[in-house]
């Protein structure tokens, strides 16, 4: 019977479980055969380039995409024949907002609860609970199209949250934000994540995955290239250390081959040249003491930016 | 774990027997949806209503004392009036049917991504398009309605009650082919495909005169018209002659509903669920 392992208590499915993942849009494989676990309550991330093959992914989860190789599950149920009934239980953010632009605040919330079946007593409940959550409340019935894009960002994320979903999809959530914005929807989340709620979250921005997954992915070129917890993966790819120095415009050229051998490693971008090392300010002298005068310099933590550069030979911000 | 609202448990059996189950979890919040939406637009559902009207009261005027009778469906002459009545009604109910599923589902389609919102809850395309083809049929209905109100204060026929439902019919058929169809089209500017199949469907689908005018040569090219379906068979209905050939006409509607709504699910779930 619990042959999805459904309920089963002592050994509970993974929230999703991918193996041998493979999307292809014509010749091009945008997800080149992924192994992802999420367990249940856990944050996890999705960390990659534009074009790494994060969205696409994400699509599949949602059960919106069909997967053109390899197996999936999501809640324990195959997306291809359980469909509906897996989306019925998660909610999605997509990348870029869908919001109803022919309703209002609220309706929007009502509208997208009732495809899920809601009762219309309970999604006129859960819509204003969901606007104190999203801080429109004010803005309950004006119309979705003059709303800040903050604020779209915003409604879209309550709304995805209108059928109580155990497992919440969410790509990119905070692009467009301001900080500020960006603080509160953080710290929803994690009021989430205190509730039960597994979240599976696509990101460009290292400071966002370090403060919310337990555990990441990098991805590149729809690959997996690496996967751990943060520090783990800080741990594992970078120094403890890394000492950033700045040149004037076009003083850059040459001055790498000056001091590389003082750090473990290093990497040249088209601004700074990053030194790689245990002790910032031991480096930093070194520098010093061989003549190298770069105008500024700083030393910092490592942090996933670098492990990110590490593994793909490229930066994330550009 | 938050417990789930009971309203959201596992499909029926029914549902789980029917192969459609797995697609369909009930069209009617997408057309709830569309009420909402219109909520507040009453007056374009009054010009909807308006305009076959102001046609009838023209003809009426106008052709009534000029033409005065013709051959009616079973050959016994009628007020030029009563004759062109129902098939004004079943052109409007074309003209209202393609109106609604063409641009506004464009609209949703390509730029407002809608159907994308829908699809990413346990709705699915075969939701969507019963949904929106639903919605076009109601807002439909409700012109018909009161076209047939209208209509027998000036006929004074009660057969013309049973034009309502053959009506529905009629924008059931091309809201479904409408809908397909606009889910073909790349730019707004496409539209004007539509509307050049539209306008002689409108005019030679012996609409305006008997399909006996055509000589034998085109009469067939009128026939294959799936307006002229629904004109003949209101016209019949609201002489009170009913005939078998009637038959024929309701399963040609009903056929191109039916391959309409398959089409558009089908090209639904080809473009949104890559
Ligand atoms: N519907 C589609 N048709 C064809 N190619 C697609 C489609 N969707 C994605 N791709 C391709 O798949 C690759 C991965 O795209 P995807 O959107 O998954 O990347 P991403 O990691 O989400 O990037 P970003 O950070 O820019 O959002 C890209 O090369 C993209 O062009
Ligand atoms: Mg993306």
């Amino acid at each position: 019977m619990a042959r999805d392992g459904e309920g089963d208590e002592r050994e509970p499915h993974p929230m999703v479980s991918g193996k041998a993942l493979v999307k292809r849009f014509g010749g091009i494989a945008a997800v080149a055969g992924i192994d992802v676990e999420v367990r249940r309550g856990e944050s996890f991330g999705f960390l990659g380039p534009n074009g790494a093959g994060k969205s696409s992914t994400m699509r599949m989860i949602a059960c919106v995409s069909p997967r053109s190789d390899g197996e999936l599950r999501v809640l324990g149920m195959d997306p291809e024949t359980d469909g509906p009934r897996i989306r019925a239980r998660i909610g999605v953010v997509p990348q870029l907002d869908n919001l109803d632009v022919e309703l209002t605040v609220r309706q929007n919330l009502q509208v997208y609860g009732r495809y899920f079946g809601l009762s219309r007593a309970h999604v006129r409940a859960k819509a204003v609970e969901l606007m104190a959550f999203a801080e429109l409340s004010d803005r309950a019935d004006d119309q979705v199209e003059p709303l800040s894009g903050g604020m779209k960002r915003r409604l879209t994320i309550a709304r995805s949250m209108v059928n109580d979903p155990e497992l919440l999809l969410l790509d990119e959530p905070t692009t467009g934000l301001d900080p500020q914005a960006r603080h509160l929807l953080w710290g929803r989340l994690y009021q989430l994540k205190q509730q039960g709620v597994t979240q599976i979250i696509t990101t460009h921005d290292m400071h966002e995955a370090e403060q919310l997954c337990d555990r990441l992915v990098v991805m590149d070129g729809g690959q997996i290239v690496a996967e751990g917890s943060p520090s783990n993966l800080i741990g594992r790819f970078s120094t403890r250390e890394v000492l950033e120095l700045r040149f004037a415009p076009g003083k850059q050229d040459g001055q790498i081959t000056r001091v590389a051998d003082l750090a473990d490693r290093h990497e040249v971008l088209p601004d700074r040249l990053l030194l790689y090392a245990d002790d910032g300010e031991a480096t930093l002298e070194a520098v010093h003491a061989r003549g190298v005068r770069p105008v500024s310099t700083l030393i910092r933590r490592s942090t996933l930016e670098d492990v990110f550069l590490r593994l793909t030979g490229r930066s994330l911000v550009e | 774990m938050r417990t789930m609202d009971t309203t959201q448990r596992a499909p029926g059996l029914v549902l789980r027997i029917l192969p459609f189950g797995r697609y369909t979890r009930g069209p009617g919040s997408v057309v709830e949806r569309s009420m909402r939406v219109h909520s507040r637009t009453w007056v374009i559902m009054v010009s909807g209503f308006a305009e076959p009207v102001v046609y009838l009261v023209a003809f009426q005027i106008g052709f009534g004392a000029l033409v005065g009778q013709v051959a009616g469906p079973g050959g016994q002459p009628v007020d030029y009036v009563a004759f062109v009545a129902p098939a004004l009604l079943a052109a409007s109910a074309m003209n209202g049917a393609i109106f609604e599923t063409t641009y506004p589902v464009f609209f949703k389609l390509r730029y407002a991504k809608v159907y994308d919102a829908m699809l990413a809850t346990p709705l699915g395309p075969v939701d969507i398009a019963l949904g929106e083809i639903s919605w076009a049929v109601i807002r439909g209905g409700a012109y018909s309605v009161a076209f047939v109100v209208v209509m027998m204060g000036l006929v004074g026929s009660p057969f013309a009650l049973l034009l309502v439902p053959a009506a529905l019919l009629v924008s059931f058929a091309f809201a479904s082919v409408g809908m397909a169809l606009s889910t073909f089209l790349r730019s707004p500017s496409q539209f004007d495909y539509i509307r050049l199949m539209v306008m002689p469907l409108f005019l030679f689908s012996a609409t305006f005169y008997p399909v006996s005018v055509y000589p034998d040569s085109v009469r067939w090219l009128v026939q294959v018209s799936p307006l002229y379906h629904g004109v003949e068979l209101m016209r019949g209905l609201a002489a009170g002659v009913l005939d078998p050939s009637m038959i024929g006409h309701i399963g040609v509607l009903a056929a191109l509903a039916a391959v309409g709504v398959a089409a558009t699910s089908r090209r639904i779930g080809a473009l949104l669920l890559g």
